[in-house]
């Protein structure tokens, strides 16, 4: 099994006619994923290597059965674009997009209430079940299929735990990138839920960052609620406070949303912290027992 | 994005917030003139965008013209140094000359995000003059927090609210309820991240005015605001960091000694734990971007190396989409661009056509060291800073 994600998922691609909309679009079909449909407002009509544009998201859904999306929309548009697919009735939007305003994202969970629809990003590589699918930017292939389920805030740090992963023979069920914004859509808990709901994830690699409190809040919530293995990793001990560590949710703001103060809270809720990055798939493989 | 008092006091007073009178400037005649205008009594402020300028010698009371030109040419041209600034200081270019009010009671007030709650947050405090942190540490029940719903704007009983916590009455709370409204719609108009007024003054007649005020925007929507842009002063932040943003590149100057370059900012946080986990320290925080073009990779080495406290280099590339082959040329011809450089160069690629990388590497004319993992990397790096390799 894996979550939100397998192969009966039908995908848009917002923003289809950009340069990495069209790359990562032909990307996520290569790897199995059903890519039937693209939107761009204007160019309704056009084919994109076999994969027709439509100019809306319910127009594309309504002819093409499309239950999730993938947004490449440019930062000043971003959130229109989510918000259209949310009002189309798409189940699963995975928005890649970098740079959405604050406000902007404060809009779409505004509207998200009324439209309910599963949001993953924004500023994240999206959503991987190895073998099934891929929503994303990720490289596919150094995932396989296997049981361990990843939620990060992070790309390329997240790139590095499967790959350590993959090479201890530890396959994933998915793996989901929830983005490095201060706003998103999907928090550590709603992918932890979702992998409690799934008896195939036997184990959960939990990467955070330094920012905000989400990690302390998933922690108090795996120690109540969650009684599978979950190997944890804080990034930006090194980070100095009040800089934005590239990502516009990394920053210590007030003294709060250190490192430190993260492991902490990880580790009293029973959560295998990991000093080093290093040390994430052989942390899992121990948890495991193998 | 940061900007100077003033400014922020130029903002605040656009949405009515009332700010005592004062003007800015780089010369110390002018400070008198303008202390005259002012009648006499004046305080001088550096400009800078450190906070604890106070308590770094940067804030002084002038009883008159004489003392504030005196005063404001002391102060212009030193090294600020605050608790923020680092031990190195930051230099004052500009001071501002303000009214000296007779002062009755300071209170602080802010707008910011809560993350959690998704929603921006009015923080206030009867504590005014003092770092919210501090107050937050010995006393939170002094904190009142008010969220507000950014489509709806400060609702006018949330004003009258925020008074009342305050300890204000009668027309002090109404001009204090007025002021929390003016606030909340400039932080939402112009897409601020921060704005805070401490202290917020109430002077012995009764009136609300923010004595100090200090704006942090959000980066992702300056492109809509061309005018707080043009706000933005070079002269505080770090040249190879203004050097870096001309290429889109994410780099913020640390103060350790191994200079690090890798692609995403998740990975090149922990690259710089995983140094320090090893024993040393990370110069610096320089995200390429996921992708890693070669072009970004040229240029970010070229920055990286200029730094006068990179005693070595380390280059830690998860290629998924990029490819490590380019980026092996990418680092490559940064080199052959700057004729080689004499410190030790770490490299750890890994991911898409990691053995062609690898092999550009080993057959260029320069030396690297060439690591398999990261703790590899990080090990060897450490080690040649050190003299072991």
């Amino acid at each position: 099994m894996a979550i939100w994600l397998n192969e009966q998922t039908r995908l848009v691609v917002q923003g289809i006619t950009g340069k990495e909309g069209k790359f990562h679009a032909l990307g996520c079909r290569d790897y199995g994923t059903q890519v039937v449909a693209g939107v761009t407002p204007g160019k309704g009509g056009e084919v994109v290597e076999g994969i027709p544009v439509f100019d809306s998201v319910a127009e594309a859904r309504a002819a093409t059965g499309a239950n999730a999306s993938m947004v490449f929309v440019p930062p000043p548009f971003a959130a229109d674009a989510i918000m259209e697919a949310a009002g189309a009735g798409i189940e699963l939007t995975v928005a890649i997009t970098e740079g959405i305003p604050v406000a902007d994202m404060l809009k779409v969970k505004a509207f998200l209430r009324d439209h309910p629809t599963r949001l993953i990003g924004p500023n994240c590589p999206g959503i991987i079940s190895p073998g099934k699918g891929k929503i994303g930017i990720m490289p596919g292939h150094i995932h396989r299929p296997g049981r361990v389920g990843v939620v990060s805030r992070s790309g390329t740090l997240t790139y590095e735990a499967v790959w350590q992963l993959t090479n201890l023979g530890l396959g994933q069920s998915t793996c989901v990138g929830i983005g490095g914004d201060p706003i998103n859509g999907t928090n550590f808990i709603d992918v932890l839920s979702a992998f409690r709901g799934d008896p195939e994830t036997e184990a959960v690699v939990m990467i955070g960052e330094i920012g905000g409190t989400a990690e302390e809040e998933a922690a108090a919530w795996v120690e109540a609620h969650f009684d599978r293995p979950v190997v944890g990793f804080i990034a930006g001990r090194t980070a100095p406070p009040g800089r934005r560590m590239g990502h516009a949710g990394a920053i210590i703001a007030g003294g709060k949303g250190t490192a430190k103060e993260k492991m902490e809270a990880l580790a009293a809720a029973g959560i295998h912290v990991c000093e080093s990055p290093a040390d994430l798939g052989s942390t899992v493989a121990k948890a495991l027992g193998r | 994005m940061k900007i100077h008092e003033y400014q922020a006091k130029e903002i605040l007073r656009r949405y009515g917030v009332a700010t005592p009178r004062g003007r800015v400037t780089a010369d110390a005649g002018e400070a008198r003139a303008i202390a005259e205008e002012l009648g006499g009594r004046v305080v001088v402020k550096a400009q800078i965008h450190a906070g604890g300028r106070g308590k770094g010698g940067g804030v002084k009371l002038a009883k008159d013209p004489a003392e504030a030109e005196a005063l404001a040419g002391q102060i212009l041209g030193m090294q600020l140094v605050t608790h923020q600034t680092g031990p190195e200081g930051q230099k004052v270019q500009k001071v501002l000359i303000e009214e000296a009010l007779e002062i009755a009671r300071e209170l602080y007030l802010a707008v910011t995000l809560d993350r959690a709650a998704a929603k921006p947050v009015i923080i206030a405090s009867a504590a005014g003059g003092m770092e919210i942190e501090v107050v937050a540490e010995r006393d939170p029940d002094a904190i009142t927090r008010v969220h507000v719903d950014p489509h709806l704007g400060l609702l006018p009983f949330q004003g009258r609210l925020v008074a009342k916590r305050l300890g204000l009455e009668g027309d002090t709370a109404n001009k204090a309820g007025k002021l929390v409204a003016a606030l909340v719609k400039a932080y939402l108009e112009t897409d601020a991240s921060l704005a805070e007024i401490n202290p917020l003054m109430i002077t012995a007649q009764g009136d609300v005015l923010a004595l100090d005020a200090k704006m942090n925007f959000d980066d992702n929507a300056l492109f809509r605001h061309r005018d707080v842009v043009a706000m933005r002063d070079v002269a505080e932040e770090n040249p190879l960091e203004v050097e870096a943003s001309k290429f889109d590149l994410n780099y913020i100057k640390l103060d350790g000694e191994i200079g690090c370059m890798v692609n995403g900012a998740g990975l090149a946080m922990a690259t710089m734990d995983i140094i320090k986990l090893y024993g040393s320290e990370p110069a610096n925080f320089l995200d390429v971007g996921g992708s890693a073009s070669q072009e970004a990779v040229a240029n970010a080495f070229r920055i990286l190396v200029s730094d006068a406290s990179v005693k070595a280099v380390l280059i830690n590339i998860f290629g998924g989409i990029a490819r490590t082959d380019r980026i092996a040329n990418g680092v490559v011809e940064a080199l052959r661009s700057l004729g080689g450089v004499a410190m030790p160069v770490v490299v750890r690629l890994e991911g898409t056509n990691v053995e062609q990388g690898r092999a550009i590497l080993r057959e260029s004319e320069f030396h690297f060291i060439v690591a398999e993992t990261m703790a590899d990397a990080a090990q060897k790096v450490v080690a040649a800073v050190r003299g072991g390799a």
